[in-house]
């Protein structure tokens, strides 16, 4: 679309250690595009949901390792860039349907989380800005819905897990959390059960049978129907 | 603070903000809705589109990018695979590993059937984990599942196969409480009761939502199930499938892969296919910016139509009214319904409400090319576009709503420093949704024995337009039909052993007789990008962002 005409302001910075100036309004993700990578991994939605673009960087001059997704981060002057393509996290299998919502799940499936040492480097790595050594402790005690709500907006990067030294998968840790808080711990929907149970027993069935009949026939009437029909305020 | 030319156009839309919260712009007339969308919406310009010479659906119309991905070469000559070769055998192979992917693996291993699911990039990674907004489902006491099938099928104009509607929202409440019961933590009351809202073109409020990580959540879900499935589901990444196999009897029987970072073909044998490869936005058809995923490129809608697959409405598309069209980081990304949902108004330069903010999408996308052509949209750098009034959403439902019910949209805009709690945003139509795809009947059968097609790569469920949360409802409905029709058919097929490709050698040949011209090869598998770096200017299909 509509690229600007006047003169752009330009970064330089350095992907996989080769130099390039790039535009300094372009993301990580689209000034590897434009200095002429056809990206296959470490690029997904490209907009901050899937994860896929975990990406270490370290400003020239500065000793700090920082942590980010591609996609939503802007290129900076000196910015030396790597992409993270498949990061290894230990996913433990297990059956929802068996599994208690006790904090023995986590001892039995993560132990490891038993070893943080509370240095807080999976934080501080978070690309989504997320309490990520907080979680792991609530996580600890077999609080799942406190773990649960903290690591709502986990996209699953695992750039924290690069970071940890007690070798903690925060994501999968959380993501059992979330399913256990999902299934055991948030009150079960009564409107729903009562609906699926009516669906059941065919008493929904009459009602829409007589639409989809219409729509067959007089299409004019269903049209009518649809034209007229009450919008809730 | 926008702190350039931006914040002189937002004071307008503050100004007015008060007045224009109290006032509710009337709901469009059937003959409004015609007259618009018949000036405005992008599917309407004829020359956008092409006759398909050849093919299932030849003499029909499809866009021209599509047109030309469905009559192009295929990637590899047949006489060059070795199809004694098999790498792979299961009863049931899934194409895709996106939310229709995942639930037709799931339901088939639940079946006893041993699974074999490739997809193109990582589970995961697919137009579902974008979605935002949310899922429909008429569970509460003043819907049912008739309301919501008057809404779906309006909603696309009353084109949508009646007895594909039927099973979306016949089957949509179990299938919440399916995905519950797997651990989805939707958005709920304290008593359970679910929190639900209005999307464009619902006359209830049922649209169920995890914050608006609605898909995310469910994705990351459904891929965290498939993985504890491991005994029955063997998943292979990065490798996409570039053609359907079929054997002597013409029934689909396995696919032709391809490792995309090695170019390595390996053999996948199966008793049932399933596509579900998703949607079509890196296709940029008209040259518009996508909300979509990297790897949504047709790619199964190319393979399935070699086969002798039929699509379904391959020339409607769905163009979000609400993509962001400023910052240019950002430029096309989705803006979630939700927004408006929550009460942000659609204002235009000189601050008025032109339009019902909840009319359906194709309705509210045409209104906003509409504005902009008309001389009212906002002029801004990156693409003329009109005002989305976020604001008004804390002033309704009081502070702290924004990041309690719109926390990615608030991440979003924030790190190019535009809070939405007090700024409006910038908004035009994003290529968002493709309403057609393969036809397919209540049980995801298509015309070709054995292969089935599931989610956004099929056609007919949303009519030509598609109600916001239908989508997510959509995959996990019918990716969960497609695996419980595959748990039953494989325990009745045998294995082939006769694997052909004689159908992409006739479809050459049609295309010879057509005398179908260019280079192009598909499946197209990624898009090319070069964000305007003049060393690639050369023509690259698919760089028109």
């Amino acid at each position: 679309m509509a690229e600007k005409k006047t003169e752009k302001e330009m970064a330089t910075i350095y992907i996989f250690g080769k130099k390039y100036d790039v535009p300094a309004e372009l993301t990580i993700m689209n000034a590897m595009e434009y200095a002429g990578y056809q990206l296959k991994r470490g690029c997904g939605c490209r907009n901050g949901f899937c994860g896929a673009c975990a990406t270490i960087y370290r400003i020239k001059g500065q000793n700090q390792l920082q942590t980010c997704l591609a996609c939503s981060k802007k290129v900076e002057n000196d910015m030396y860039i790597a992409t993270l393509p498949f990061f290894p996290l230990v996913k433990q299998i297990y059956d929802i349907n068996k599994i208690k919502p006790e904090q023995q799940i986590m001892m039995q499936l993560y132990p490891e989380i038993y070893s943080c040492v509370g240095c807080n480097a999976c934080t501080r790595a978070c690309p989504q800005n997320l309490q990520t050594m907080q979680y792991i402790a609530y996580a600890q005690r077999g609080d799942f819905a406190k773990c649960a709500d903290l690591s709502f907006d986990c996209v699953m990067c695992g750039c924290c897990s690069s970071r940890c030294p007690a070798g903690i998968s925060h994501p999968q840790v959380a993501e059992l959390a979330r399913r256990i808080n999902g299934k055991y711990i948030q009150p079960e929907c009564q409107h729903l059960i009562d609906r699926v149970k009516e669906i059941d027993e065919g008493k929904c069935e009459a009602e829409i049978k007589k639409l989809v009949k219409m729509c067959t026939g007089n299409i004019d009437q269903i049209k009518n129907l649809y034209n007229t029909r009450e919008i809730e305020k | 603070m926008y702190g350039n030319y931006l914040d002189d156009a937002a004071k307008i839309v503050a100004e007015k903000r008060e007045e224009n919260l109290k006032f509710e712009h009337a709901r469009l007339t059937a003959e409004q809705k015609d007259d618009l969308l018949l000036k405005f919406h992008p599917d309407r310009i004829k020359k956008q589109f092409t006759e398909l010479k050849i093919g299932p659906n030849k003499g029909q119309q499809a866009p021209i990018e599509l047109a030309e991905m469905l009559q192009a070469k295929p990637r590899l000559e047949p006489e060059k695979i070795d199809l004694n070769h098999i790498d792979y055998e299961s009863d049931v192979l899934v194409i895709g590993g996106g939310g229709a992917g995942t639930s037709a693996a799931i339901m088939a291993s639940e079946a006893g059937a041993k699974v074999l699911l490739v997809t193109k990039l990582r589970v995961g990674d697919a137009n579902t984990m974008m979605a935002e907004g949310g899922i429909q489902a008429a569970d509460k006491p003043n819907d049912s599942p008739a309301q919501h099938f008057l809404d779906a099928f309006g909603g696309g104009h009353f084109d949508g196969k009646p007895e594909l509607v039927y099973t979306l929202v016949n089957k949509a409440p179990s299938v919440i409480k399916w995905l519950n019961d797997l651990g989805v933590e939707f958005d709920k009351m304290p008593d359970g009761t679910m929190v639900t809202t209005h999307g464009g073109g619902t006359s209830r409020k049922r649209m169920h939502a995890c914050k608006d990580y609605s898909g995310a959540e469910i994705m990351r879900t459904l891929r965290d199930e498939t993985f504890n499935r491991a005994d029955k589901i063997t998943v292979v990444d990065f490798t996409a499938a570039i053609e359907i196999i079929k054997n002597d009897k013409g029934e689909a029987c396995g696919a032709v892969l391809m490792n995309i970072e090695t170019g390595e073909i390996r053999i996948a044998k199966a008793k049932v296919v399933i596509i579900a490869t998703g949607g079509a936005g890196r296709m940029h058809y008209q040259g518009f910016p996508t909300s979509n995923h990297y790897g949504a490129t047709a790619d199964g809608l190319v393979i399935a139509y070699r086969a002798g697959a039929k699509l379904l409405y391959q020339d409607s598309l769905q163009y979000h009214p609400t993509g962001a069209a400023y910052p240019t980081q950002i430029l096309g990304k989705l803006v979630t319904e939700k927004v408006r949902s929550l009460g942000a108004k659609l204002i235009n330069k000189d601050g008025e409400v032109y339009i019902h903010p909840l009319e359906t999408r194709d309705v509210n996308a045409s209104g906003i090319i509409r504005e902009v052509r008309e001389g009212r949209g906002v002029h801004n750098d990156v693409q003329d576009a009109v005002w989305l009034d976020t604001p008004m959403i804390e002033m309704i439902h009081g502070e702290g709503t924004i990041l309690k019910s719109i926390p990615a949209m608030y991440n979003m805009f924030i790190k190019y420093g535009i809070d939405i709690r007090k700024e409006p945003i910038l908004v035009y139509p994003t290529l968002h949704y493709q309403n057609g795809g393969v036809e397919i009947d209540k049980t995801c059968h298509t015309n070709v024995a054995n292969l089935l097609v599931a989610g956004e790569a099929s056609g007919g469920v949303h009519g030509t337009n598609r109600l916001m949360g239908n989508s997510l409802l959509d995959v996990v409905v019918f990716g969960r039909e497609a695996g419980i029709e595959a748990g039953k058919m494989f325990k009745k097929i045998k294995l082939s052993d006769k694997l052909s490709l004689q159908h992409v050698k006739d479809f050459e040949k049609e295309r010879a007789a057509a005398k179908i011209k260019g280079s192009a090869v598909s499946p197209k598998i990624l898009p090319t990008y070069h964000h305007g770096n003049p060393e690639f200017d050369k023509e690259i299909p698919g760089a028109t962002l």
